[in-house]
């Protein structure tokens, strides 16, 4: 079997460092030796595969998991899953979690003084169909404080997990809303240096696929690694 | 068409709440085939302290060196019961677990077999991007030839093979900084 070709290492300045001392908690938990560059071999050319049988289409709508309606403003998020060379990613699996509409998640070890809504989990999974779309229903979720420094707001977000076509294509990311003021002091948001990779974490208002009396739209589309060229590509 | 990948963010200490309901720490149910391994570990940072709200997840092949995945297209069998993707949460103690089985060898760069080997990736709190690391097995004497183990200094090997605990028992932890410091690679 041949060597597939490997994906491309990040632009500079698109992607964060390990340590960043600015979110307090990289300081303990970032390495410190040399990292070691990691050819890529099948091992980190392959991904898991997932499909219908590890997800139900109603998992895409965080409104209707309860039997109640949960609090706050509904929003649909929607957008499209591409690679670095333009190609589409379909049939891949997202998970999406995030705060309720006060800011406060369903989660032990969240006591900011916040309300929990009974209806709402704050979790949802989706498969992108064949053109690499995706889809979900939602809360808008609420800003909220933390303690990385004195008077630190988190601006309101939803973390998305997305898989792609091979272990290194792997993404944590976070969604964030246009306009929101707390982008700026937020060190998360500010861990890398170009302001344009920082910019494309931020979702634009959707005007297409608002549904009229019922929810306004929020547009997110998230970019993977993508190959190398192939020699096949590179023949004259 | 040149984009550029999108930034990675924090899993953040709620991760929980988006991924609990995948938790798969085992990954071999009866009837697959394979050498039955456990391994189990701790995620410890700089202080040795543990780390509560990490994510491992691992990746590895069949045991005859085949991935279920598209993009493998050796001419090995597949086993259907057998993913060999795992996903195990850390406990108050910074536990993680997963029962499985010894994978195969798979190719490396250039078509040289590779050792047995576990891909993980790690998330937590505190990593802006996640981390990337291998697990080895004990008492493989293709280690030593291993393509990857070759480009980590020597002296830091030690810290990707697992330690045989008990019969079917290997422990592996994860040192995210300082003494004994787990190699990580930039993937």
């Amino acid at each position: 079997m041949k060597n597939p070709a490997p994906y491309r290492r990040p632009y500079f300045d698109t992607q964060p460092e390990y340590l960043f001392p600015k979110y307090a908690s990289t300081v303990k938990r970032a390495p410190k030796e040399p990292l070691v560059v990691l050819p890529h071999t099948l091992s980190e050319l392959t991904a898991p595969v997932f499909g219908y049988g590890d997800i139900k289409p109603a998992d895409s709508d965080l409104t209707k998991q309860h039997k109640g309606e949960p609090q706050g403003e509904r929003i649909v998020v929607s957008g499209r899953a591409l690679d670095e060379n333009g190609k589409p990613i379909p049939n891949m699996l997202i998970e999406i979690w995030q705060a309720n509409a006060a800011g406060r998640y369903n989660h032990v070890v969240d006591q900011h003084d916040a309300p929990i809504d009974p209806n709402f989990t704050g979790a949802g999974r989706c498969l992108t169909d064949a053109n690499g779309n995706y889809r979900f229903l939602t809360i808008r979720p609420g800003e909220y404080p933390w303690r990385n420094h004195y008077n630190a707001w988190r601006p309101a977000h939803i973390h998305f997990s997305l898989f792609g076509p091979a272990i290194v294509t792997r993404l944590v990311t976070q969604m964030y809303f246009p306009g929101d003021p707390l982008l700026d002091y937020d060190p998360m948001y500010t861990c890398v240096a170009d302001e344009k990779a920082r910019k494309r974490l931020v979702s634009a208002f959707d005007w297409e696929n608002t549904v009229p009396e019922y929810a306004l739209a929020y547009r997110f589309d998230i970019v993977l690694r993508g190959r190398e060229a192939t020699p096949m590509e590179n023949r004259r | 068409m040149s984009l550029r990948a999108s930034t990675s963010q924090t899993i953040g200490p709620y991760l929980r709440i988006g991924l609990e309901w995948m938790v798969i720490e085992d990954l071999a149910p009866q009837g697959v085939a394979g050498e039955r391994v456990r391994i189990e570990g701790r995620v410890l940072d700089a202080d040795g302290k543990p780390v509560n709200d990490a994510a491992l997840e691992i990746w590895q092949a069949n045991s005859h060196g085949k991935y279920a995945s598209p993009e493998d297209t050796q001419d090995k069998p597949l086993d259907p019961r057998f993913r060999g993707y795992g996903r195990s949460l850390t406990d108050n103690d910074g536990n993680f677990r997963f029962r499985t089985i010894k994978p195969g060898r798979v190719p490396g760069p250039d078509g040289k077999p590779q050792a047995p080997h576990l891909a993980v990736t790690i998330f937590m709190r505190g990593l802006l991007k996640q981390l990337v690391t291998r697990v080895y097995f004990p008492d493989e004497a293709s280690n030593a030839d291993d393509p990857v183990l070759a480009l980590v200094p020597a002296e830091r090997r030690a810290t990707l093979v697992a330690r045989k605990k008990a019969d079917g028992l290997l422990e592996w932890n994860v040192i995210l900084q300082g003494r004994n410091e787990t190699v990580f690679f930039d993937f």
